[in-house]
C-alpha cells in the first residue's frame, strides 16, 4: 500500500476526470423521505458534481454490481440436428466511487465465496476485476454497527480509499491502475502531522458508534437456540418480501431459471438474485418445501449472516451496515434479534441453574 | 428433430366478458417477438384481430368478469369445448375493477348509468365461481412477456409457473425508493410478483392487481399500516381496488 495525501481541490480534479472518461457509479440523492431525511443510491454520475461525497449510506448495496439481480448465465442454440451453448464473462470497465469500508468488507467476503472456493464464479471475476473501486470513510450512521462486526475499517479489496483528514484526503493506494492515475494529479506524501490527523480521524468514527452488538460466541449461541422460540417471535413479523436480502452487501444466494425462447429455437439459461425469506426458497422438485414456516426461513438467514456456511469457511458474512434493518417494513433488524437470542440465553441461564450457595 | 420432439401450435381462443379488452390487446404487443409469438398459434377465435370464427379451440383465454345471465350461459359453452381455461387477466382471475359494482345497490347503478333504460345486470363474478379455471394469469393488464413465457411452456410441455413471492423483489432489484418511506400505502410486499414492478418504478403503489403472493402475511403488513400511522381508509381503498384480498382483509 502506498500512501498519499491530495488536497479536497485537486481532489475534485481527479475524480471529475475519472469520471468524465470512465462508465462510472456514485452515490447520488433519490428522494427524501417522509420525514425529509435524504435518501440515497448508487446510481450512473457524469461529472464530480453529480456525486453526494457528503452522502450517509445508500438504501441498496453496490452488490449488483458484481452480482446483478438477473444475469444470463448461458445461452443454447439449436441448429439442424446439434446444439451449442454459449457463455460469455463479458463485463465491461465501470468506476465505483464512495464506497464505504463496511461495502468493502463484504466485496471482500463475496471474493471469498466467490472466488477463493471450489467452484471460482467467472462471472462474478470478470465483474470485479473490471471494476475500480473508490472507497470513502465516514461517520457512522446511529444505527451503523460495523463496529461489533469488525468492519469499520478495511485494508484490502479496493483500488484506492480516502479518509476525509480536513483539507485533504489522505489516500490509501492498493493498485497500480490508481497510483498511475493519480501520476497526473498533484499528490504527495502524508507529513508526521497529516499521519496524525488520519489517526485522529480513524479514532473519532471509532468512538462514533451508537450501536453496538455482542457477537462473541455468536455461532455457538446460533447453534444452541436452533429451536429457540425467538425465531418464531420474529418470523410472525416477517413480510416475507427478501427485501432484506436484496439490500444486503453481501447475501449471494440465487435461483436458476431456464427458459426456451419465443422462437423455440434457443433457450437461456438465467441466475436470479434470491432470499431465504421467500417462500419457496427451499422448495424442491415435487413441491416439497423444508421451510415452509416464516420463523424457519428467517432463522436460516441470520445463520447464514451470522454463523456462516461451511463454503464460507464458517465466517460471518454480516459486514454490520444494517441496510437490512433499515429497509425491513416490519422492522426486524440484526441487533434486536441478536439481543433476544442473548437474553432468551441468559433468562435460561438464571432459570435453571440455581446460584451456587455461600457458605 | 434437434429438439428430440415436434412441437404443435396451441389451438387457442380468446373471449372478452365485463372488461376493457385491454389484456386480449396485450396479446398483440411487444413487437420485437410477435410473430414467433404468432407463430405458436393456432388462432381459431379472436374478435379483435379477426372476423373468422371456429369453434375449435383447445385452449381459451377468458378476460373479463361475469355480470350478466347471457354471460354465464356462454362461458359454460365455452367451458365445454376447451381442454385448458384460462383466467385472463385481473378481472377475470379476481373480478377486478368492474367489483366496484358489488358495492352498491343494482337498482340504484342501473338508474344512475342507463336512466330509463331497461339493465339485465347482476353482481360481479370472477371466473372460477363459475367455472372450473385450469390457469390464471393475472395482471391489469396481463404482462405479454409472462404471457410469452407460458404460452412457450403449454406448448413445450413444460411446467407452467408463476412468481410465488411478492412484488417488493422486482422492485428492489429496479433500485427503487421504498414508497413506504415516501409516506405512502404500497401493496407489493403482499402482491404476487411478475410485472416486474412496474408501478412502483414509476412511483405509483401496487394496488396488487396481480393478487395475493403465496402465503402472505397480511397480520403483519396490517400491523406495519397501523404502525406508520396510514390511513386505514385508503388501505381499505386499495384492497378493495381489484377485489384480489377477498377474504384476506375484514375491516
Amino acid at each position: 500500500m502506498i500512501y498519499k495525501v491530495i488536497s479536497k481541490a485537486e481532489f475534485k480534479r481527479f475524480i471529475d476526470a475519472l469520471v468524465r472518461n470512465n462508465s462510472s457509479f456514485g452515490p447520488r440523492q433519490v428522494d427524501s423521505d417522509f420525514r425529509g431525511k435524504a435518501l440515497y443510491q448508487f446510481l450512473p454520475v457524469a461529472s464530480f458534481d453529480d456525486i453526494a461525497l457528503d452522502y450517509t449510506a445508500t438504501s441498496s448495496s453496490a452488490k449488483h454490481f458484481f452480482l446483478p439481480f438477473r444475469e444470463e448465465l448461458s445461452r443454447f442454440i439449436f441448429h439442424d440436428e446439434d446444439w451449442e451453448q454459449q457463455i460469455t464473462y463479458d463485463a465491461n470497465p465501470i468506476v465505483l466511487i464512495g464506497l464505504r469500508p463496511c461495502d468493502i468488507s463484504a466485496l471482500n467476503i463475496l471474493d471469498d465465496v466467490l472466488l477463493n472456493g471450489h467452484y471460482p464464479s467467472p462471472y462474478y471475476l470478470a465483474k470485479r476485476k473490471n471494476t475500480f473501486v473508490i472507497g470513502m470513510d465516514h461517520l457512522p450512521l446511529p444505527d451503523c454497527f460495523c463496529k461489533s462486526m469488525n468492519h469499520h475499517i478495511v485494508s484490502s479489496g479496493f483500488n484506492l480509499f480516502c479518509s476525509d483528514i480536513g483539507e485533504e484526503y489522505y489516500l490509501s493506494i492498493n493498485s497500480s491502475k490508481a497510483f498511475n492515475f493519480l501520476k497526473e494529479f498533484d499528490t504527495r506524501d502524508p507529513l508526521d502531522e497529516e499521519n496524525c490527523r488520519l489517526a485522529e480521524r480513524r479514532k473519532l468514527i471509532s468512538n462514533s458508534f451508537l450501536t453496538e452488538i455482542d457477537v462473541t460466541g455468536l455461532p455457538s449461541i446460533l447453534d444452541i437456540e436452533f429451536d429457540s422460540p425467538v425465531w418464531e417471535k420474529w418470523g410472525n413479523k416477517c413480510l416475507n418480501c427478501g427485501t432484506c436480502a436484496m439490500v444486503c452487501p453481501s447475501c449471494y444466494c440465487y435461483s436458476v431459471e431456464e427458459s426456451m425462447e419465443t422462437n423455440l429455437n434457443g433457450a437461456v439459461r438465467q441466475k436470479k438474485l434470491y432470499s431465504c425469506n421467500l417462500v419457496d426458497f427451499a422448495e424442491v422438485a415435487g413441491g416439497h418445501n423444508f421451510r415452509p414456516k416464516n420463523g424457519d426461513r428467517l432463522k436460516y438467514r441470520y445463520y447464514h449472516q451470522h454463523r456462516g456456511f461451511a463454503e464460507n469457511d464458517n465466517q460471518q458474512i454480516c459486514v454490520g451496515c444494517n441496510r437490512c434493518g433499515r429497509a425491513c417494513l416490519s422492522d426486524i433488524n440484526p441487533k434486536n434479534v441478536i439481543n433476544d437470542l442473548r437474553m432468551e440465553k441468559e433468562s435460561c441461564l438464571t432459570n435453571v441453574l440455581s446460584s451456587p450457595c455461600r457458605r | 428433430m434437434h429438439k428430440g420432439t415436434t412441437f404443435e401450435k396451441l389451438k387457442i381462443a380468446s373471449f372478452d366478458f365485463t372488461c376493457c379488452e385491454g389484456c386480449q390487446l396485450q396479446l398483440a404487443n411487444r413487437e420485437s417477438t410477435l410473430t414467433d409469438f404468432l407463430d405458436l398459434l393456432d388462432i381459431r377465435n379472436f374478435r379483435e384481430i379477426s372476423s373468422e370464427q371456429h369453434n375449435d379451440y383447445d385452449i381459451a383465454l377468458i378476460e373479463g368478469s361475469i355480470s350478466r345471465p347471457d354471460e354465464v350461459e356462454r362461458l359454460q359453452a365455452i367451458r365445454r369445448q376447451a381442454k385448458t381455461l384460462v383466467a385472463f387477466g385481473t378481472c377475470a382471475c379476481f373480478g377486478g375493477v368492474n367489483s366496484l359494482k358489488n358495492r352498491f345497490s343494482l337498482n340504484e347503478l342501473a338508474v344512475e348509468v342507463y336512466p330509463g333504460m331497461e339493465v339485465e345486470t347482476g353482481l360481479v363474478k370472477k371466473i372460477s365461481e363459475v367455472v372450473k379455471v385450469d390457469l390464471s394469469i393475472p395482471g391489469c393488464p396481463v404482462n405479454k412477456e409472462e404471457v410469452e413465457r407460458i404460452v412457450v411452456s403449454l406448448v413445450t410441455g413444460s411446467q407452467v409457473t408463476l412468481p410465488k413471492y411478492p412484488v417488493c423483489i422486482e422492485c428492489k432489484a429496479q433500485i427503487n425508493t421504498c414508497l413506504f418511506d415516501l409516506g405512502e400505502i404500497c401493496l407489493g410486499p403482499i402482491t404476487r410478483a411478475g410485472c416486474n414492478a412496474v408501478c412502483t418504478t414509476g412511483k405509483t403503489p401496487c394496488l396488487g392487481c396481480r393478487g395475493p403472493a403465496e402465503e402472505i402475511n397480511m397480520a403483519a403488513f396490517l400491523e406495519l399500516v397501523k404502525e406508520r400511522g396510514l390511513s386505514e381508509n385508503d388501505l381499505r381503498e386499495k384492497l378493495a381496488f381489484y377485489n384480489a384480498f377477498e377474504g384476506l382483509y375484514q375491516p
